[in-house]
């Protein structure tokens, strides 16, 4: 299903997002339309969660309400249409990040997706030490003397899942570290990627610094090695055009309730002639071909890592969300959520005793920014601004290897979405710049 | 709820004139048992290492280092001062009214007999996500009034 040009989206492509456009955005969202603590609800944790439009929430109820049946099994009318909605979502996100729709596989979460690859790979060394399955997979094992490269700002999602390969494989992890103002070192970055590098995992967008990496620098790095790529997607798909064949990544991994969909579906997707050899991580119902007493044959991809019933009516809904996105135009999100992440650090490096995390006002961000206060603790921040009616996320942002090399051990963080304007990045400044003197720092 | 309930004086006061913290520089009592805890809550990063001295079954001391928001470095506060002089026994007991007020939910209204200072906290119990923050140093004391015994 191909994004038609209309006249309409061509005009919306063209023209800026403004306040008045997002406050009628905002009617789509019934939750964001309650007080908290008295005053309206100004959701600044879009970068953990984002809301839903009345749109996903209904997609999710009509498939419940009308189209409810098992996919992939039966021949009743029912289960005939959850199939088709079923795949017509996976179509729907694979056009939205330009990859093909057999490349798409659903998962839980991001999370989910990046311990699918882990351990799709292990199994890969499993298979190619017996010489099971394909002979590519020899290529793909990995054992000691290999490497795994991941950089210092990854989310825990984007490391463990690397240390544990690590470990299952003898195969050793290295890192690219940071400068301290949170950028990667690419001359550092050349000399660590190199012929021993089977993988190469980074984020496109950091959760904590809002630095979009390098992509195309990383992903020449691993090719010139030899090396896989594995993008963390969960920041940059919901936020700005994701093209993963334009990028060249082997595998990317984002979840749906970060952009704008329901909880408990993510994506993975992995290029097709790597996906149909690795071994599958979850095995059973839905997966196979032919099955006897003794072994199975498996499908290719996406089934291969589908076993079990699927999350379908998240999935539907995530289709929806990626429609709402495409009729608002993600190239109009992004340029409009990039100028409320440079209010954000300009406003806040203006308040006395307030560091921001990554890149300085003026260079390139997403629509966020973690920041210390100086003397009051990210806890009492968030309190602080939970009683005027702001959410904020407090902690280490599951990035601790990278507060540890910024001397951090927790901060707090605004995240802004496409239902968010001018007025909710200066009420929160506002509030920012009142928190010390409460806590008398 | 407003802010001011739950982060009230007595609690910003103690988050900045921090009683019984400093533990490394301080050395325990000659003659006492001590025991000592470390705990983290890995959410926010908060931290406390403690120190108990027992002498014939009084607390002697309690001394702390720790890493935190203003909730938990205050309540560390308090309780080191509390803890002070109080028997073994007795301050087991404040602990454990201390955790029935705090996971109440506001349900238990804090008790300034038994408590003290700590009645201060009672406000925490209606924020279920700070209420491992005032409770950090008194699991941490407990624990360690375990190891002295």
């Amino acid at each position: 299903m191909a994004v038609v040009s209309t006249p309409t989206t061509l005009t919306r492509a063209l023209s800026a997002m403004d306040n008045a456009e997002v406050l009628r955005i905002r009617n789509d969202f019934p939750v964001l339309n309650q007080t908290v603590n008295g005053r309206p609800l100004i959701y600044l944790d879009s970068g953990a969660t984002s809301q839903n439009p009345q749109s996903v929430i209904e997609a999710e109820q009509e498939f419940y309400e009308q189209r409810n049946a098992a996919v992939h099994r039966g021949a009743h009318h029912l289960a005939v249409e959850a199939t088709e909605v079923f795949e017509d979502a996976r179509q729907t996100v694979a056009d939205f990040v330009g990859a093909a729709y057999e490349e798409i596989v659903w998962t839980s979460n991001a999370t989910e997706g990046l311990n699918v690859i882990s351990y799709a790979l292990s199994n890969a060394s499993l298979w190619a030490a017996q010489g099971r399955g394909d002979s590519r997979l020899r290529d793909l094992a990995l054992g000691p003397g290999d490497e795994i490269v991941v950089t210092e700002m990854e989310h825990h999602a984007n490391l463990i899942p690397w240390q544990e390969l690590a470990y299952r494989t003898g195969a050793t992890l290295r890192h690219i570290p940071l400068d301290d103002a949170g950028v990667l070192r690419m001359d550092e970055a050349a000399e660590i990627v190199g012929e021993r590098t089977k993988l190469l995992a980074f984020t496109h967008a950091s959760n904590v610094l809002g630095t979009i990496n390098p992509v195309s620098d990383l992903v020449a790095l691993a090719r010139r090695a030899g090396a896989l790529v594995v993008l963390d997607a969960c920041q940059s798909a919901p936020h700005l055009a994701l093209d993963v064949k334009q990028l060249d990544v082997d595998f990317a991994v984002f979840s749906g309730h970060k952009m704008l969909g329901p909880t408990g579906v993510g994506v993975l997707y992995g290029k097709q002639e790597l996906l149909d050899v690795l071994p599958p991580v979850l095995t059973g119902g839905s997966m196979i071909t032919t099955v006897t007493m003794e072994r199975a044959e498996y499908l290719p991809a996406p089934q291969r890592f589908e076993a079990g019933t699927q999350k379908i009516s998240q999935a539907v809904a995530l289709a929806a969300a990626v429609n709402y996105l495409t009729e608002t135009g993600i190239d109009r999100v992004h340029r409009w959520e990039s100028e409320l992440g440079q209010r954000m650090v300009a406003g806040l490096e203006a308040i006395d005793g307030v560091r921001v995390l990554g890149p300085a006002a003026g260079q390139d961000r997403i629509g966020l920014a973690a920041f210390d206060v100086a003397g009051v603790h990210a806890h009492d921040v968030g309190q602080f601004l939970d009683a005027r009616g702001i959410a904020v996320r407090v902690g280490h942002h599951c990035a601790q290897p990278l507060h540890r090399r910024l001397g951090l051990t927790a901060t707090t963080r605004a995240s802004a979405y496409l239902y968010n304007t001018t007025d909710d990045v200066d009420e929160f400044l506002e509030a920012v710049s009142g928190v010390r003197a409460y806590f008398r720092a | 709820m407003s802010l001011d309930q739950l982060y009230q004086q007595i609690i910003l006061d103690h988050s900045k004139a921090r009683h019984g913290s400093g533990l490394a520089a301080t050395a325990a009592p000659d003659g006492a048992s001590t025991g000592q805890s470390h705990q983290l809550n890995p959410v926010c990063g908060d931290e406390v290492t403690l120190r108990v001295a027992v002498d014939h079954g009084t607390v002697t001391q309690l001394a702390w280092d720790g890493a935190g928001c203003s909730i938990s470095m205050a309540s560390a506060s308090v309780l080191s001062e509390m803890a002070e002089g109080m028997t073994v026994d007795e301050l087991r007991s404040v602990i454990g009214n201390f955790r029935d007020v705090l996971r109440s939910r506001g349900k238990i209204p804090a008790d300034p007999e038994i408590l003290g200072d700590a009645a201060a906290f009672e406000g925490v119990a209606r924020y279920a996500a700070r209420v491992k923050c005032a409770m950090i140093s008194w699991v941490a004391a407990e624990d360690a009034l375990n190891q002295a015994a």
